[in-house]
């Protein structure tokens, strides 16, 4: 894992240390996605920073993952009757959800990660996806020798265009002459689980001549994995550090760090740091990034790492300026 | 030897809650496999659905919309017709009582707004239903397949116009604008307010006085009207039908539209009465559940109704289960469900047979009893 504690998040790790000797009586709440906090990817990434909060501070975090949309709301609800505090949304599908009832109990803090609430006791807390899809979109033009990059999302929603952009303008930065296949899974939920169709669309790509596909697609992306072991192509992972999957053919994952705003967001309640606003990680706080691990190493060569370095030190000084898809929900740059 | 009918009081009130007492104690064994005290999940699990108020509002508010599709169900099935696409039909359903409440809810007063908003939720799910039906009236093409292929263009069509036409100026999420307050069908806790008691926020609402008018509708209209009787004897038996001068074409487009109709009032439900913005995702499997919902409830409305309470119950308690035990996870929560619809439902003849027996013995001895007191 690259160093990911840089300004941002350093501030917030001093102010736990600081935290820890005062520690307070929180009773933490997570509402997880529908996608379930098991689904390698996105929801997961929440998990496993709850579990690493639980393990450390031996406190009992209330979780619940829903079934459907009234749910959101149903479950916010219920914690915050209960007194439970800070309470964590997972996905911007839960942004209303938690608006109505932030305002109902305004002394209970409430983070939203993906979507934005501006209410005084709710922090959300977004990601520069674009700029982490950017750079593996440069690292798969150097990797690919057919000049064809594929990207597999999930649904057709802006969140998976804004990732589908950042890559694109990445893969177009590095060899503007590339030619990027796009596919969505599906319409429906269940495409963020479909790992047989993900596995389809990735073949597909391929038969096309595509050699590496960056998918965005929760645990449907397992099966674009699988077809690129399969057939000895490269494939990127997204939101957890996926590289370990298959060793030699995952090109590199582009990491979002939801783990660490889990575990931030309870340990700062718990030092009485816990702040309400909008906060928004990109590479310059390292919310997001691409991952270089022994899994990988082999498959990046120096002059990739240093092109792909580049690129990010240029982004975070603003030499090269990332279009946000959902800035004006269009892909034009 | 000729079994005798059983009386009607074992045959709908004992063998259900036999059945039903079967399925917990599956139940407990699993629940315990897990290292869960069943006793507490089936108190968590009850309380959680009609323990207070609020639970009361929720178990009630998944009712209303396992009975519409319950019944859009149930009346295609008396016509003899499959309609698996009530999770399209309700989407769809829903995006019509959108489109009006986002077009009108500035220029139109509540009641005039609303009565048409209803009314789009039927236009729009009954033209959803009517292009399978008329493929199978004319083209014979099967109402099973085409109406599952039209769930998946639902989907698709609604995906595209929230993600590229409906979604709110500068929002991130595939969400309409909000509607205006004149749109939002008033919710029950408000009404009792009003009255003075007090009810815990819950998304119940009036959808579901709709929902007990279509039920008399359904009724009505089934078993009172001579198109409910020509439905239904198509359902029976086309051929005879035809013979006794049924236009089984019209009939299979009206039988189609009526349950797309009553599948799109699902829209009503969750567009007009709890979301309040057109979203994705909001029928969240609920026409499907219809199919189990008919089923169980025998397509007639009543047993629709106590199948759709069931239902509800389920839905309700079983989010509670894992809410308050997190060793209870949501897919051991859909177990549990699935066995309790296994028993009630698919294995409503499980016990059957032992009844039967049990009755024939218990009747003998009656009679031999009487024969000689007759004697005596």
């Amino acid at each position: 894992m690259k160093t990911l504690t840089r300004s941002g998040l350093c501030g917030i790790a001093a102010a736990c240390i600081a935290g820890i000797a005062q520690a307070a009586d929180i009773k933490p709440a997570v509402v997880f996605d529908m996608g379930g906090k098991f689904d390698k990817s996105f929801n997961e990434g929440v998990n496993n920073g709850v579990e690493r909060f639980k393990a450390e501070t031996r406190m009992t975090v209330a979780e619940f993952e829903v079934t459907n949309e009234t749910q959101f709301e149903q479950a916010h609800r219920r914690f915050a009757q209960r007194g439970q505090d800070p309470i964590l949304g997972v996905g911007f599908t839960q942004a209303n959800a938690v608006e109505k009832v932030a305002k109902e109990f305004p002394k209970i803090r409430f983070t939203v990660i993906d979507g934005v609430v501006k209410l005084p006791n709710v922090q959300s807390v977004l990601f520069k996806e674009h700029e982490g899809s950017f750079l593996v979109g440069v690292l798969a033009a150097l990797a690919s020798r057919s000049g064809k990059v594929g990207f597999v999302g999930g649904m057709d929603i802006p969140l998976i265009r804004r990732f589908a952009c950042g890559y694109e303008q990445g893969v177009k930065y590095a060899n503007p002459k590339a030619e990027l296949l796009q596919n969505m899974t599906g319409t429906t939920p269940a495409a963020w689980n479909d790992p047989g169709r993900g596995a389809e669309l990735a073949k597909g790509q391929f038969e096309r001549g595509a050699d590496v596909i960056y998918a965005a697609a929760g645990a449907t992306g397992i099966g674009v994995y699988q077809a690129a072991k399969d057939r000895g192509k490269l494939a990127i992972g997204v939101d957890s550090n996926q590289n370990h999957l298959h060793p030699g053919t995952m090109l590199t994952s582009m990491v979002k760090r939801v783990d660490v705003v889990a575990y931030d967001t309870f340990k700062l309640a718990m030092g009485g740091t816990w702040t309400p606003g909008v906060t928004v990680l990109g590479l310059k706080d390292g919310g997001v990034d691409w991952a270089l691990d022994k899994n990988n190493a082999a498959l990046v060569t120096p002059e990739m790492k240093a092109r792909v370095e580049a690129a990010k030190a240029d982004i975070i000084a603003g030499k090269i300026t990332v279009h946000d898809y959902m800035s004006n929900n269009a892909c034009a740059y | 030897m000729s079994r005798q009918p059983l009386p009607p009081w074992v045959d709908i009130g004992l063998i259900p809650i036999v059945n039903v007492l079967l399925a917990f104690v599956v139940v407990g064994l699993i629940v315990l496999a897990v290292g869960v005290n069943p006793f507490t999940a089936v108190r968590i699990m009850v309380t959680g659905a009609v323990g207070y108020p609020e639970a009361i509002g929720y178990t009630l508010y998944y009712t209303t919309n396992f009975i519409f599709t319950g019944l859009a169900v149930a009346l295609a099935f008396h016509a003899g017709l499959f309609n698996i696409g009530g999770e399209g039909q309700a989407y769809i359903g829903g995006l019509g009582v959108g489109l009006v409440l986002l077009a009108f809810d500035s220029s139109l007063p509540a009641l005039p707004l609303m009565a048409l908003a209803v009314l789009a939720a039927a236009v729009f799910g009954a033209a959803w239903a009517a292009v399978p039906a008329w493929l199978q009236a004319w083209r014979g093409s099967h109402i099973v397949i085409t109406t599952i292929m039209f769930n998946f263009i639902a989907a698709a069509v609604m995906v595209y116009l929230m993600v590229n036409v409906l979604i709110a100026p500068g929002s991130m999420s595939p969400e309409s604008r909000e509607i205006a307050a004149s749109g939002h069908l008033p919710f029950v806790h408000e009404l009792l307010a009003m009255a003075g008691i007090t009810m815990g926020q819950s998304p119940l609402n009036l959808s579901i006085v709709w929902a007990a008018l279509c039920c008399v509708f359904v009724w009505v209209f089934l078993w009172h009207t001579p198109w409910g009787f020509e439905l239904r004897t198509m359902g029976h038996n086309p051929s005879a039908a035809i013979y006794a001068g049924v236009d089984i074409r019209r009939m299979t487009v009206l039988a189609m539209c009526l349950s797309g109709a009553l599948a799109g009032f699902v829209g009503v439900n969750e567009i007009m009465g709890v979301h309040h913005r057109l979203i994705l995702n909001f029928t969240a499997g609920y026409g499907f559940a219809g199919i189990a919902v008919a089923l169980m409830g025998r397509n007639h409305p009543v047993g629709i109704v106590l199948a759709s309470l069931l239902f509800g119950m389920l839905q309700q308690g079983g989010a509670e289960l894992s809410f308050e035990i997190p060793a209870i996870t949501r897919e051991m929560v859909v177990v549990i469900q699935g066995l309790i619809i296994l028993f009630c439902g698919a294995l409503a003849n499980l016990t059957k047979p032992a009844f039967e027996r049990l009755f024939a013995v218990l009747r003998t001895r009656s009679t031999r009893a009487q024969a000689s007191a007759a004697e005596a």
